[in-house]
């Protein structure tokens, strides 16, 4: 039967690899990616320490101005936070950051749309955000690696300002938070930097992203603070009107986990939230690239 | 003298020229440094919805901390439009070799490396710092005499000039390193230390700190020094704090200045 075919579809079916065969090849592209960016992450491995560390000293003016506010105030806690909470609510926030933040991806797709070298990605059997994806993997692997010791010798120094460790299932809770804060911060900014192919220049809303991002997220402040404060509509809080966005998942969320303040159906409802606005993001995501390489036009080599 | 003035007049005015033909992104730029900026005072008027004073009995309550607030952003609102611009230029100078093109100017090294390039749009944070000023100036109790207003412009000036040295110091890393993204990253993490009372800086790590950073690294006396002038009842020990200033001001400068000829004398050309 096979011999009744014409040659060239024959060796058109010879090559033609199994599902399993795919899958490995499609597994090989993207683990050779990941090293790749790993490498290449590793290059300049003294400035990424020096970076690293000092990322922690804003923190510590952090600590003395609350220390100060509840010197001057006989309040015991400010929105259900205890100086100490505070104080580890931050140092908490650091590790979220660190999971959550993208810093140079929405710029750095809007510039590969407007020097035309995102085109390479259209001809190469490479899904572009699949490779973004791993880039960010391999930055962040290299950034935990270098971190590491640094945030083990803070929290250790830190620790008595810690409540006693949670017990196992608000750790997992609190994993689970921080790994979907990574993709949920992936999504938003990789669908900000789609915008690239509308906009060319996206730093303007970068800029607008991360001041709304920086303030909403929990990032500035916890924020049970915004519980008394009101939003304009009656009847809500503006905390209330900042738990319907994503921001909140990307630093607030699992540092209120560790913390205690969010416990039992509110921390699983909290997850799912979170988790589906991932799959919101990552849609929108895919969406705009789609409707992005539909439109876009490049020439020239 | 005058021509040294004269060069920086004419790289100003080419500076305001480039920013005016960009009308619409230097707009942006300046609403979004204000949008920032606006984001830190709703922090601090969040804070003050739960304690009336920053620290117990310092005298920081909430009118004479927004004029603290005020004279920081008026005095880094000068340094990002002046100087910081053209700091940041210099790694790049350092690494393509177009450091050479200015070595051989008929001119200061050190002028033309840190007031070439000017950012206007950082000034939108100034203009604003100086509406906040007259706010919380109006609303103290007491206003501040006539020597606090003769005093309030020389110390921010001295603050100017411990940033500026501050800055000149970093670049000169940059000329010994070659690549230094994260001394410019240190440079704004350290300026953090500047934007609170001093007072918050105490007990058994606050007191060291303190003292590490008013003495050796001068950065707290940039704004704490014009803030308590214009801001906090006139005692004689504003006198010292006054004084202090000056000298940290003068110090840097000096210091700031060997630094550079050193730097510059170990720097080979990366230029074919």
């Amino acid at each position: 039967m096979m011999a009744l075919l014409p040659p060239s579809d024959l060796q058109a079916s010879a090559r033609e690899p199994g599902p399993l065969q795919a899958w490995m090849n499609s597994w090989r592209i993207w683990w050779t990616m990941l090293v790749i960016c790993l490498e290449e992450r590793l290059v300049y491995r003294g400035d990424f320490i020096l970076g690293t560390l000092m990322r922690f000293l804003p923190i510590v003016t952090q600590v003395f101005l609350w220390t100060a506010v509840f010197g001057a105030t006989s309040r015991g806690d400010i929105a259900g936070y205890s100086r100490n909470d505070i104080v580890a609510y931050y140092l908490l926030t650091m590790v979220t950051r660190a999971f959550s933040s993208m810093p140079g991806l929405a710029s750095g797709i809007a510039r590969s749309v407007r020097d035309g070298s995102v085109k390479k990605y259209l001809v190469q059997p490479v899904d572009y955000i699949g490779y973004l994806l791993a880039a960010r993997i391999a930055h962040k692997l290299v950034y935990y690696a270098v971190a590491t010791l640094p945030f083990a010798a803070v929290f250790f120094f830190c620790r008595s300002y810690f409540p006693p460790l949670p017990d196992a299932s608000t750790l997992a809770a609190f994993g689970l938070s921080l790994v979907l804060s990574f993709f949920l911060g992936f999504f938003l900014e990789a669908t900000l930097g789609m915008l690239g192919f509308w906009f060319l220049e996206v730093s303007s809303i970068v800029f607008a992203y991360m001041l709304v991002q920086y303030l909403l997220s929990g990032h500035m402040f916890p924020l049970d603070m915004l519980a008394g404060i009101p939003s304009g509509i009656p009847g809500v809080s503006l905390a209330s009107l900042v738990h319907w966005l994503p921001f909140e998942y990307t630093a607030y969320l699992p540092a209120a986990v560790w913390l205690g303040k969010i416990k039992g159906a509110d921390l699983v409802w909290s997850l799912v939230i979170e988790a589906g606005w991932v799959v919101v993001m990552a849609v929108a995501c895919r969406i705009a690239w789609r409707r992005g390489t539909r439109r876009y036009s490049a020439f020239g080599g | 003298m005058a021509r040294y003035l004269s060069i920086f007049l004419c790289c100003a005015r080419a500076c305001l020229v480039r920013d005016m033909t960009f009308r619409a992104n230097f707009l942006l730029e300046c609403l979004t440094s204000v949008g920032w900026m606006s984001m830190n005072l709703a922090f601090y008027l969040l804070v003050f919805t739960f304690t009336s004073e920053i620290g117990r009995n310092t005298g920081w309550t909430r009118e004479p901390f927004f004029a603290f607030v005020a004279t920081g952003l008026i005095i880094n609102a000068i340094v990002q439009a002046f100087f910081m611009p053209s700091a940041e230029e210099l790694t790049e100078m350092v690494r393509t070799g177009g450091l050479d093109g200015v070595l051989v100017q008929p001119l200061d090294a050190q002028f033309l490396l840190s007031m070439h390039r000017f950012d206007f749009s950082s000034l939108a944070n100034g203009f604003v710092g100086i509406g906040l000023l007259v706010w919380a100036l109006v609303r103290m109790e007491q206003a501040p005499p006539p020597i606090a207003w003769l005093l309030y412009p020389l110390t921010i000036l001295c603050g100017v000039a411990i940033l500026y040295s501050l800055i000149v110091m970093l670049a000169a890393a940059t000329i010994l390193m070659g690549r230094n993204q994260s001394l410019y990253d240190f440079w704004f993490y350290l300026t953090n230390f500047s934007r609170y009372p001093a007072e918050i800086y105490a007990g058994p790590w606050g007191s060291p700190l303190r003292a590490l950073c008013t003495f050796v690294i001068p950065i707290l006396l940039v704004v704490n020094v014009p803030a308590r002038v214009i801001a906090q009842p006139f005692a004689g020990q504003t006198w010292g704090w006054v004084a202090a200033a000056v000298v940290a001001a003068g110090g840097a400068l000096l210091l700031s200045r060997v630094v550079f000829q050193a730097a510059l004398a170990k720097y080979r050309s990366a230029s074919s």
